[in-house]
C-alpha cells in the first residue's frame, strides 16, 4: 500500500488523547505526521522547563498552555490535520462527551488513579472504543522489557508494567517516546482495519 | 477451580470466589490495577461483589505512574 493510500485512509478518522505530557504530545506528533484526520486532545497543564527533557515541547514555549502549544507544534508538523483541543480536568463525566465520535482513545496520563478513572470511563460508557494504555516507561535501557499486549479488540497496554516514575526514577525522552510511538502504532493498526 | 488469568491457567482454593478473595489468594497487593472477567470491565467498587468461577478468563493490567 503506498503512502498516499494510507494517509487517504486514515484521514478519515478520529483519535482522542488524554493527556499532553510526554506520552501525549509524543503520540499525537507521530499520528498528525502519519496523517490521521483529526485530533482531539485534552490536558489542563501549561509548559513548564522541566517538561522539555521529554515532552514535544520547545524553549520558547513555556509559560504557554499544552493545548495550545501542541495545536501549533501539530499543525507545524501536518496542516492537513485538524487538531481541537480541551484545556479541562478530565473526569468521569466530561470523558464521553470530550470524546465523542472518536475511533480510538489513547490514554496519557501521569497519575494511575486518573488512568483507572480513563479507562473505567471507556470501557463502561463507550462501548466498543479502544482504549490505547501506557504503563511503565520511567527510566532508561532495558528496551526488552517494553512491549505490547492486547486484552482485547477495546484493551491495548504498552510499557513495561514495571517502573514507576519518581525522583529517582523520571520518564526520560528515550523509553517515553518508545512508548507513546508504540502507543501510535497500535492506533495506526486499529484504524487501518477499519472501514468506512 | 482453575481459571485463566493474565493467558495462564491459575488453581484457586475455592470453586467460587470474590474478586477481592482471589486477590488476597494471590497476593496481589499494588493497589492500582484494572480488571476485566470474560471481557467485562469491573469497577473497584465492585470487586467484593463480584465472582469468579470456574473456566473464567481474568485480565489484570497493573497501572504504574507516569504519561
Amino acid at each position: 500500500m503506498k503512502l498516499t493510500d494510507i494517509e487517504n485512509h486514515l484521514r478519515q478518522f478520529r483519535i482522542g488523547i488524554a493527556g499532553a505530557g510526554g506520552i501525549g504530545s509524543n503520540c499525537a506528533m507521530a499520528l498528525a505526521r502519519c496523517g490521521v484526520g483529526e485530533l482531539v486532545i485534552a490536558d489542563n497543564d501549561y509548559v513548564e522547563e522541566s517538561n522539555l527533557s521529554r515532552q514535544y515541547y520547545f524553549t520558547d514555549q513555556t509559560g504557554m498552555s499544552k493545548c495550545k502549544a501542541i495545536k501549533n507544534n501539530l499543525e507545524r508538523a501536518n496542516n492537513k490535520v485538524s487538531v481541537t483541543t480541551c484545556h479541562i480536568q478530565l473526569d468521569k463525566k466530561n470523558i464521553p462527551d470530550i470524546f465523542a465520535g472518536c475511533n480510538a482513545i489513547v490514554e496519557a496520563l501521569d497519575r494511575p488513579e486518573m488512568k483507572e478513572m480513563l479507562i473505567e470511563a471507556v470501557q463502561t460508557r463507550m462501548p466498543g472504543i479502544p482504549v490505547v494504555v501506557c504503563s511503565g516507561m520511567s527510566g532508561w535501557g532495558n528496551n526488552e522489557l517494553i512491549k505490547c499486549r492486547k486484552i482485547d479488540d477495546t484493551l491495548f497496554i504498552c510499557g513495561d508494567e514495571l517502573t514507576e516514575a519518581d525522583e529517582d526514577l523520571p520518564p526520560m525522552a528515550p523509553r517515553v517516546g518508545i512508548v507513546a510511538n508504540m502507543q501510535a502504532n497500535v492506533v495506526v493498526e486499529i484504524l487501518m482495519k477499519l472501514k468506512r | 477451580m482453575k481459571i485463566l488469568l493474565n493467558n495462564r491457567e491459575e488453581t484457586l482454593r475455592k470453586d467460587l470466589m470474590t474478586v477481592t478473595e482471589m486477590l488476597k489468594e494471590k497476593k496481589f497487593s499494588y493497589p492500582m490495577r484494572i480488571i476485566k472477567i470474560n471481557g467485562t470491565y469491573i469497577p473497584k467498587e465492585e470487586y467484593c461483589s463480584t465472582f469468579i468461577k470456574e473456566g473464567d478468563n481474568v485480565q489484570m493490567i497493573y497501572l504504574m505512574s507516569g504519561g
